[in-house]
């Protein structure tokens, strides 16, 4: 049973090609996780912003609006004279805010600003601008925010600050948080992009491991890093599925084991003791006759009996460490000449065309049995055209990097669909029923083919039926 | 068969129609040995499978020993001498590798042919390497068997090295290669100058097809068809027509023999 399913298993798995780093799942994740970082890391900004340089600025705007309470209440009191007073003693004072006065004819009656500024209002109400500063060695230019007032004498007011250094300190804080989120997300894709690469070599390192075993090495195991992480169970839990399915196929091996050894003891005895009635003197002829044809059934059984054990066989792989490099040029030769004669014998015109230095990664009996079932097959089913004498062509050549050894006939050859099926277990088409076999011949083939990594297709020899083995070559 | 290292180790040792004419096997052989009989040890645990193999020998004219088990086996390989053992694998005690083994350490060169069940591949290689002559997979027709063993003895026994090879008027010459039957020269492909040179080597015994597959080919699977008839009657065709006595004779079920009489 468990013959079928790693057959399938194997001809159904399709593996993903090397993974393309964008493609991998940590690395959207770590997009994902960077998209939030990021994110998190602007509402943070912002709120040190907000409580920093904000903070600041509406500490000065809220100071110049207490300044234009005291000095309405001022002018309330005694008018403009008294206001000038006030401005005129706060003036003096050069940390603190800015002032104008100026009267309806437009002449500057104090304050220590020099000039009334150029700009306009801003749509808060505030007027930005830029004035000079007298300082020890003459004057610098500097930023101000001020508010401007229309007095009801027909006089005009500024009051205002200088907020040139909570300026520098907007532009600090502000240049800070752009290259902070700049480092963030760089650091971000680099880290995402060592964390994905890390990821893939090892889940590449699983897949690796588990191509080898498919390909029929079960002792390999998945390396565990030891870090205890995910990846590393999920390796352990692959090495226990592992240990479970190894410890199954030896136990299927040694069931084969035994029962080859069940099956066979008691049908060497059925097999010795119809030889033995045979020995026996004074058997008659009929007796004699029904004896044989026993023993010859016997034999049958054992034959598809030992070819189902060498399909299990060869599909279990257990025979890859017997695999050397082959001169398959000299191999299929040999079994031509083995298999010629046999062809000729049954009247067929047998073609050989057979390229040297042919070589592949083989073993040589298997690959000299898979090559003479195929002979074998061609000669059975090929000559059953009417009419056109029986032909068998045996080629072996190259083609790129693959190895190909064909056998065609000119028979009847098979319908295509059922060229995939008579390479299953015990598929006799209907019109090769009269000829003697046991319809394991093609699967034992196909069995072969896979266990040296190749693979086995049916053709259409026109007319006829062609079938091929193709293997990798071991040349360099 | 030492020689070959071949992993297919399973592959079924008969063949359909295998049924041995019992008469003239037994000629065969007996005309083979010239009367003289063989020593055989056999080693076997299947009672009902042993005793069939030791009256065969038996009615083939050697004496035989049986042990059901692997220490009476060593024992008694230990304290006769026999010109060949047939021992089984599978042993209760001690098995045939371990009982092989255990012999060739004290430098008996009896050859062993071992029978299995076992169908496993590298079970033939095991066996050879343990020291076995030859190795045989349950079941096996009694003819193979047979012949086998008296391959093997007389192989143990070595005649002077021979260049030239006679039976009746063929006449082989293993240094130039010719062949020729009464003065009339041959000409050979080089594989029927092969099973030609194994037959007349082991001429007037019985070699079964798996025998020339293996040692003219060196192949050791089944060929399901009968390859080997093919290939033996283009060589009769070659050695036999045109001459009144022919020499290469077919082995009802067994196989074939060369010999000079009939």
């Amino acid at each position: 049973m468990c013959r079928f399913c790693t057959r399938s298993a194997v001809r159904g798995i399709r593996f993903v090609r090397q993974g393309n780093l964008l493609n991998t799942t940590t690395f959207r994740l770590v997009l994902i996780y960077l998209a939030l970082f990021v994110t998190s890391a602007v509402v943070l900004l912002g709120y040190v912003y907000w409580n920093t340089a904000g903070f600041l600025a509406r500490q000065t705007d809220e100071a110049v609006q207490a300044e234009i309470t005291g000095l309405a209440e001022q002018y309330a009191q005694g008018g403009l004279a008294q206001l000038v007073h006030t401005v005129i003693q706060r003036s003096r004072d050069p940390r603190q805010s800015l002032y104008l006065v100026v009267d309806a004819r437009g002449s500057i009656l104090a304050g220590n600003l020099d000039r009334r500024p150029a700009a306009t209002l801003g749509p808060d109400g505030w007027l930005d601008f830029q004035y000079h500063r007298r300082t020890m060695d003459g004057t610098e230019e500097h930023t101000a925010r001020a508010r401007a007032f229309d007095l009801t004498d027909g006089s005009f007011l500024i009051v205002g600050r200088d907020i040139q250094e909570l300026r520098s300190i907007e532009q600090l804080i502000t240049s800070s948080l752009a290259w902070a989120i700049a480092l963030t997300v760089a650091f971000g894709l680099v880290g995402g992009v060592i964390i994905s690469r890390n990821m893939m070599a090892r889940v590449d390192q699983i897949n690796q491991t588990s191509r080898n075993i498919m390909r029929g090495d079960l002792s390999q195991r998945v390396s565990v890093v030891g870090s205890g992480d995910e990846l590393d169970q999920l390796a352990e839990s692959l090495n226990n599925m592992l240990d479970q399915i190894e410890s199954l196929m030896v136990g299927m091996r040694e069931v084969t084991d035994n029962i080859a050894h069940d099956l066979r003891s008691p049908l060497n005895r059925l097999r010795t003791r119809l030889e033995r009635a045979l020995m026996q003197p004074g058997a008659t002829e009929e007796v004699r006759t029904e004896l044989e044809r026993s023993i010859s059934d016997a034999d049958h059984l054992l034959s598809t009996f030992n070819s189902l054990l060498a399909i299990a066989r060869a599909e279990a792989g257990s025979q890859r460490d017997t695999l050397s490099s082959v001169d398959l040029s000299e191999l299929v030769r040999g079994a031509t000449e083995l298999y010629a004669p046999v062809a000729e014998e049954a009247g067929m015109v047998c073609t050989v065309d057979i390229e040297d230095g042919l070589s592949v990664f083989g073993n040589r009996e298997l690959l000299v049995q898979a090559i003479a079932n195929l002979m074998d097959n061609a000669i059975k089913h090929g000559g059953q055209a009417d009419g056109v004498p029986p032909q068998m062509l045996v080629r072996a050549y190259k083609e790129g990097r693959k190895v190909l050894v064909s056998v065609s006939d000119n028979g009847p050859g098979i319908a295509e669909q059922d060229r995939k099926r008579v390479l299953d277990r015990f598929v006799r088409l209907e019109v090769s029923r009269n000829t003697p076999g046991s319809g394991l011949g093609l699967s034992l083939v196909s069995a072969l083919a896979h266990l040296h990594s190749g693979e086995l297709t049916l053709e259409d020899a026109e007319p006829g039926l062609r079938v091929v083995l193709r293997m990798s070559t071991t040349e360099v | 068969m030492t020689n070959s290292s071949s992993p297919l180790a399973s592959e079924p040792n008969f063949r359909l129609n295998y049924v041995a004419d019992w008469q003239a096997v037994k000629e065969t052989q007996e005309f083979a040995n010239g009367g003289d009989s063989m020593r055989v040890l056999v080693i076997e645990d299947d009672i009902e499978a042993a005793a069939y193999l030791v009256k065969g020998l038996r009615e083939n004219g050697h004496t035989v020993d049986h042990a059901v088990d692997g220490e009476e086996g060593l024992g008694l390989a230990m304290s006769a001498p026999y010109d060949v053992m047939v021992v089984d694998r599978m042993l209760p005690k001690r098995s045939g590798l371990n009982v092989v083994a255990a012999i060739r350490a004290e430098e008996n060169t009896t050859p062993v042919l071992f029978l299995s069940a076992l169908g496993e591949v590298d079970d033939r290689i095991k066996g050879l390497k343990a020291g076995g002559d030859d190795y045989l997979t349950k079941p096996y027709a009694f003819a193979e068997l047979l012949a086998r063993i008296e391959v093997l003895v007389r192989r143990s026994n070595p005649e002077q090295v021979k260049t030239r090879l006679q039976v009746g008027d063929l006449e082989v010459d293993l240094l130039s290669r010719k062949v020729t039957r009464a003065g009339v020269g041959i000409d050979l492909q080089p594989r029927e100058f092969r099973l030609l040179e194994y037959l007349m080597k082991n001429a007037e015994r019985v070699v079964t097809r798996t025998m020339l597959l293996e040692n003219v080919w060196e192949y050791h699977f089944d060929p399901q068809t009968n390859v080997i008839d093919v290939h033996i009657s283009r060589l009769r065709a070659k050695i036999d027509k045109n001459f009144d006595v022919p020499l290469l004779h077919t082995i009802r079920g067994a196989g074939y023999s060369l010999r000079a009489t009939g």
